[in-house]
């Protein structure tokens, strides 16, 4: 069998830099303010009218702000895998940007090894497979120290 | 200027799941409500309706689809949509038109016919819609921002899966009575701890259904009510209000939230500021509240809601809720149809039913579940991507 051409789920969100991935965002160059997913269009901070942003890869760690799980399996367009595994979901806030982001939780850690304003880090994860490629997307994981056993 | 208007008719179709089309339930609804106001279909001046997504392009025009349905009338029409808020958007559109004298007397309707299970996005590939995108990328439903909340109360203020649970029960036991709950049958807290776990802490039993139903008013000028009755109950309030940017707390159907980098957060932030919105209009607080209908998607969010409608402060939910305060016979029930908890949502017709349940509460009407000598009321409730919907009745 042919290998299979690793890709991203949805083009333009994050790097596929598979030891250090970063979301992709974009920083309003006239007032400061970042967006994710990247806004390249208006500035939404109603006090600039400005359309002129930079993209910016995103802080690759941040804190958990809460946390849940997901055991039964979401519809389309959510492609799942068969037998459906329940996974944990993370809203993790990074500190410079100040924009909280949702994610999966990596490796089926489960919500009884998150606490809430634990450090977590961001990594690639497999979502579903076609004939020619592998589709990633980002998940977030307890970084190291960050009370996960 | 009085900026009130008057209810002069409610009507509802029972909550559940009828597999019919939700026109009829609409025009089940209307016909209650006109029958009920004393007002006949031919000199209603307005249709404004709901509009459901889920029932092809009928669905889209619901305000035609129910005039043709009641019979052509050549009355103006309006179709709003604000998907959870929808119904705040059709009730805003009548009292304006009567406020500006545009109109005297408005039909408002809006009804669902509810698939099984989660909600879904729309098809196609659109990566530009978040909807679309938190499901294919992440697998994130409804239910995973109910369990985010959640959890945060748990985090921050000590709450417990079992207070999250007591809602549920004091809801089932509200809507014992009410004939146009779906679910009416007592709630025990062993019930909802042992049903499955659906987004962490929450249980199937804390999570509301979707349901079929409709639900609609008869909406008039002071004026033109005065000649149709005495003493009704009034809309005194109706708050639409948008965020603040930036908005830092995460809202469905968002991947992320706003940055508060750079941009200072706003004094309150937009749950908080949709009620607010509505005591601000009628001269009121939430101190001169009889009882409230609030949007309880999942037990834990009921909770946060007493908050931000000024029930209690920031963390007291649990002990308002445990006090008794909230349940019929305290201080300010919540909930007393029963709340989503016993009916389901039935998107466009749920903040139409809110301010029915005022209706007949501030009517003394709401037999078997009655708060007693009910002045003021005020429903609650948002809209995806940032719609805020309160009503505030009194009489």
């Amino acid at each position: 069998m042919p290998d299979k051409t690793n890709a991203p789920a949805v083009e333009g969100l994050f790097t596929m830099d598979p030891r250090e991935p970063r979301l992709l965002g974009t920083r309003c160059r006239a007032c400061g303010t970042y967006f994710f997913p990247a806004e390249k269009s208006f500035c939404r901070n109603p006090a600039c009218d400005q359309a002129d942003f930079e993209e910016v890869p995103l802080s690759r760690t941040g804190t958990l702000w809460s946390y849940t799980s997901a055991s039964y399996k979401p519809p389309p367009p959510f492609v799942a895998k068969e037998p459906f595994e329940p996974f944990a979901i993370a809203a993790v806030e990074l500190e410079e940007e100040g924009i909280t982001i949702l994610g999966q939780v990596a490796d089926g850690i489960g919500v009884d090894a998150l606490r809430t304003d634990m450090p977590m880090e961001l990594v690639l994860r497999e979502l579903y497979q076609d004939d020619e490629h592998v589709y990633f997307t980002w998940n977030w994981k307890p970084s190291h120290g960050g009370g996960a056993a | 200027m009085s900026k009130d208007v008057a209810v002069l008719g409610v009507g509802m179709h029972p909550w559940g799941k009828w597999g019919q089309s939700f026109v009829g339930y609409g025009v089940k609804a209307a016909r209650d409500a006109l029958k009920d106001a004393g007002v006949e279909w031919k000199d209603i001046q307005l249709v404004a309706g709901g509009d459901t997504i889920r029932n092809g392009y009928p669905g889209y025009v619901a305000g035609a689809t129910f005039a043709q349905a009641l019979g052509w009338s050549g009355a103006k029409v309006s179709s709003s949509y604000g998907a959870c808020a929808t119904g705040a958007q059709a009730i805003s559109v009548a009292r304006a038109h009567i406020l500006a004298g545009l109109c005297e007397v408005a039909l408002v309707i809006g009804a669902d016919a509810a698939p099984k299970g989660f909600f879904a996005p729309t098809g196609g590939h659109r990566p530009e819609d978040p909807d679309w995108l938190r499901f294919h990328i992440q697998g994130i439903t409804n239910p995973t921002y109910f369990g985010l909340y959640a959890r945060r109360r748990m985090d921050a203020y000590g709450a417990t899966q079992e207070d999250f649970a007591a809602v549920k029960v004091k809801n089932s036991k509200h809507g014992l009575h009410n004939p146009n709950a779906r679910y009416r049958k007592e709630v025990a807290l062993e019930d909802v701890m042992s049903s499955v776990l659906v987004a962490d802490p929450l249980h199937l039993l804390d999570i509301c259904a979707t349901s079929d139903g409709a639900a609609a008013l008869v909406l008039s000028s002071m004026d033109f009510a005065r000649k149709h009755t005495t003493g009704p109950v009034k809309i005194a309030a109706v708050s639409t209000v948008t965020p603040v940017y930036p908005n830092s707390i995460i809202e469905m159907p968002n991947l992320a939230t706003d940055s508060k980098a750079g941009v200072g957060l706003p004094e309150i932030g937009f749950k908080e500021s949709i009620a607010h919105g509505a005591y601000e209009e009628a001269g009121l607080g939430p101190e001169d509240m009889s009882l409230a209908e609030v949007y309880d998607l999942s037990t834990a969010l009921e909770l946060d809601w007493y908050e931000q409608i000024g029930l209690c402060r920031p963390g007291d939910a649990e002990k308002l809720l445990r006090d008794g305060e909230t349940t019929i016979g305290g201080r300010v029930p919540v909930n007393p149809s029963g709340g989503l908890g016993c009916f389901g949502e039935a998107v466009p017709a749920q903040a139409i039913a809110q301010v029915c349940e005022l209706t007949w509460q501030l009517r003394g009407q709401a037999e078997g579940r009655q708060v007693e000598g009910a002045k003021a009321g005020v429903t609650v409730n948002q809209g995806l991507f940032g719609h805020g919907s309160s009503v505030l009745c009194t009489v």
